[in-house]
């Protein structure tokens, strides 16, 4: 049997720069223009299979606004394995705010957290504020992963998940490394509550939302 | 901030988080604000730094402490009972999947200088030191009598009525020494008094079936203990909130409660803004807590509650090298009313740094000198490394809040679980929503969306 890996991956980044809509391309293959607000939808799994045939799954947190008002709570990025920090290519100012994540990133996560900044919407490239070179060379010197996606045409989105999965330490035993599965039940391995209180024990895994 | 909301909650204490989360899942617009920039308030956990500033605020942490955020110094001592009510809330409302729990490894009580595991089985119960050999006969009498009992099959009642008769006429029919009754009463049932023993059986009944079916669950005690502490339940229940469309600001000054000429909620003022809404939660700190304000006494002190949160480099002595227990001291075996409770978690929990202990020792305060009332607990616990006291006011409030849409939660009690959470949380739902909560699976509520 290939090796599975399990990771905890945080989104981060200005409201409306298309966090949600992301993962919903990288999970369900699917976009809506008219996307409210995150509400409802906050907690996705999916799997990404690697060319040498090992699997990792991301467990993947959406920060359901709390971070508007600088609330988040420590809970949201404990034992998180990478963070994928989104801004809006046509908003100047969501690349600023990126910023100022990924350096409380670099201030309170693990230093082994992997990075990755995303510029988003790249179908709006007429509107562009932000330009890759600029977007690039932030990264460099930072030594983050570095893309453009956008959520609507699908670019570039597998492909940021991709390479974060492959950058990722498979050192360690199946569950991933340290932190708890916070998914599945198999992969607890404290006392699991649902277990006991549904008697048809086995939970979904798939889609949590 | 110019919105207007349904409900605002003030302090995110977890009955409150508790609430925020259901009434957003409701589909209520929720605005949830905080004075302090970290989620909890009085049902928080710490770390080293937080802890200090609360305590000791003109030093800092040793650092042979070890790394601050190693540390989740819980400011209440509570544990979850596994069959409980908040267990039940917890998976219906499925932020179990953003937690994970351990089991605390044993109970303990304390009786005649000493203290005994409360046994966990039958091959326990009967190796235990608490009871000799006739006794334990006798108590094991007395347990397959509540364990048989139908309320519809009079054969099962051996001619008690456990809503009539007092528990004390249950403990004398069966023949149990007071020692027996300390341990029923204060081990099992968790009664912090001796006042059950003058009242009806059923409520110790049912309290004694809770804590053996939840003793049966997990096995080593009938309590479980989530990982990064106690601050991770109301963290949980504010992302459901927030999932669910609720609105968070921490650090937030709350400077005033606006209300209309007949007194009734118009909305909370922070600085030069108002924010409206067409009803407000929040704990007692926000309405006074016990002082005037605004002409009116919205919460009154019932009481007080000294608690010291312990730093240990060792386990609990006598608690066989136990990662985490909860201690029971009867009030009757150091000549008190109210029992002393201790709580100790540690680094398996990941609430403390690798060889360290954190004990918490509480009791409700008798006399003018809280701090020697903790004593009989205190010296249980060996060399204490470090010890931070505080005495809090438990409040409640003087209205229902169904006349001016102020709804007032209570303070964390010194009840060692958190029964007494949920039963405010059920109270205050009721006030605010109208009708009784009926908790529903999250699956299902979006299988009707
Ligand atoms: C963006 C951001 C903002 C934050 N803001 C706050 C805040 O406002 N308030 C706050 O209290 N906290 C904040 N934090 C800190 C966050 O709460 C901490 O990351 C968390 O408390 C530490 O988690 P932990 O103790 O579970 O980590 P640990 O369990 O100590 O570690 C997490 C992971 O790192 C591994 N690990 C641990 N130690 C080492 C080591 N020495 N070397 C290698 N690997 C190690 C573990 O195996 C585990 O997988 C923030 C973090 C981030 C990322
Ligand atoms: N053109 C275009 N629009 C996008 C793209 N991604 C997201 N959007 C739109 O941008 C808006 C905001 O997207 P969300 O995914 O809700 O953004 P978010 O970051 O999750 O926002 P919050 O939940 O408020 O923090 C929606 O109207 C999306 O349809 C994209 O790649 N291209
Ligand atoms: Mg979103």
């Amino acid at each position: 049997m290939s090796k599975q890996f399990q990771f905890k991956l945080v989104l981060l980044g200005e409201s409306a720069v298309g966090k949600s809509s992301l993962v919903l391309r990288f999970v369900k293959d699917q976009f809506d223009d008219y996307r409210e607000s995150t509400i409802g939808a906050a907690f996705l799994t999916q799997t990404v299979t690697l060319e040498d045939g090992t699997s990792v799954k991301f467990e993947i947190w959406d920060t359901a606004g709390q971070e508007r008002y600088k609330s988040l709570a420590p809970m949201y990025y404990r034992n998180a394995n990478c963070a994928v920090v989104v801004y809006d290519i046509t908003q100047s100012a969501s690349l600023e705010k990126a910023r100022s994540w990924i350096r409380e990133l670099q201030r309170q996560a693990d230093p082994s957290i992997i990075i990755a900044l995303c510029g988003n919407k790249s179908d709006l490239a007429a509107r562009r504020q932000v330009s890759e070179e600029e977007a690039r060379k932030y990264a460099e010197e930072e030594g983050l992963m570095w893309g453009e996606t956008s959520a609507k045409s699908g670019e570039g989105v597998t492909e940021i998940f991709t390479e974060i999965a492959k950058k990722l330490p498979k050192n360690a035993p199946a569950a991933g490394r340290g932190g708890p599965g916070r998914t599945g039940a198999g992969a607890r391995s404290g006392v699991d509550l649902n277990k006991q209180a549904n008697a048809q024990g086995e939970q979904n895994e798939q889609c949590n939302c | 901030m110019d919105e207007e909301y349904d409900v605002i909650v003030l302090g995110t204490g977890l009955t409150e988080c508790v609430l925020s989360g259901l009434l957003s899942v409701e589909g209520k617009k929720v605005l949830h604000m905080d004075r302090n920039d970290y989620y909890g308030g009085d049902s928080a956990s710490l770390n080293l730094t937080q802890l200090y500033r609360k305590f000791r605020p003109d030093l800092s942490p040793p650092a042979e402490l070890g790394r601050d955020r190693d540390y989740a110094v819980d400011l209440i001592p509570k544990f979850i009972i596994a069959s409980g009510e908040l267990t039940k809330i917890l998976v219906h409302t499925d932020v179990t999947r953003y937690l994970e729990f351990k089991q605390i490894a044993g109970s303990f009580v304390y009786r005649d200088g000493k203290i005994s595991k409360v046994p966990s089985n039958e091959v326990e119960a009967l190796k235990s030191p608490l009871m000799g050999l006739f006794e334990k006969r006798r108590a094991k009498k007395f347990f397959e009598f509540l364990q048989g009992w139908k309320d519809e099959d009079p054969a099962t009642h051996q001619g008690l009525d456990l809503d009539k008769d007092t528990m004390q006429t249950v403990y004398n029919k069966f023949g149990l020494e007071p020692g027996t009754q300390d341990f029923i009463g204060h081990a099992m049932a968790l009664y912090l008094t001796d006042d059950y023993k003058t009242k009806p059986a059923r409520p110790t009944y049912e309290r004694i079936v809770l804590y053996t079916s939840s003793m049966a669950r997990y096995g080593k005690s009938p309590y479980i203990y989530p990982l990064y502490g106690l601050g991770e339940l109301p963290q949980s229940f504010a992302r459901l909130s927030a999932i669910y469309g609720g609105t968070y600001m921490l650090d937030k000054a709350i400077d005033e409660i606006v209300t209309d000429a007949d007194g009734k909620f118009i909305g909370v003022r922070s600085g030069n803004e108002t924010v409206k809404a067409k009803q407000v939660v929040g704990d007692p700190s926000y309405f006074g807590a016990g002082k005037q304000t605004d002409g009116k006494v919205r919460v009154v002190e019932e009481g007080k509650v000294v608690r010291a949160i312990c730093i240990l480099k060792h386990p609990i002595p006598g608690t066989e090298d136990s990662d985490s227990a909860q201690v029971i001291i009867p009030q009757n075996q150091v000549g008190r009313k109210n029992d002393i409770y201790i709580a100790c978690v540690s680094s398996t929990h990941n609430v403390c740094a690798k060889e360290v202990y954190i004990a918490i020792v509480s009791t409700i305060v008798e006399t003018d000198k809280p701090e020697l009332e903790i004593n009989p607990g205190l010296q249980l616990l060996g060399t204490i490394h470090d010890k931070f006291v505080s005495i809090s006011s438990l409040y409640t409030p003087t209205a229902p809040g169904t006349d001016d849409n102020i709804f007032i939660t209570r303070s964390y009690d010194a009840t060692s679980h958190f029964e007494t959470v949920v039963e405010d949380v059920h109270d205050v739902w009721q006030r605010v929503v109208g009708k009784d909560l009926v908790l529903k699976k999250r699956e299902d509520i979006e299988a009707q969306a």
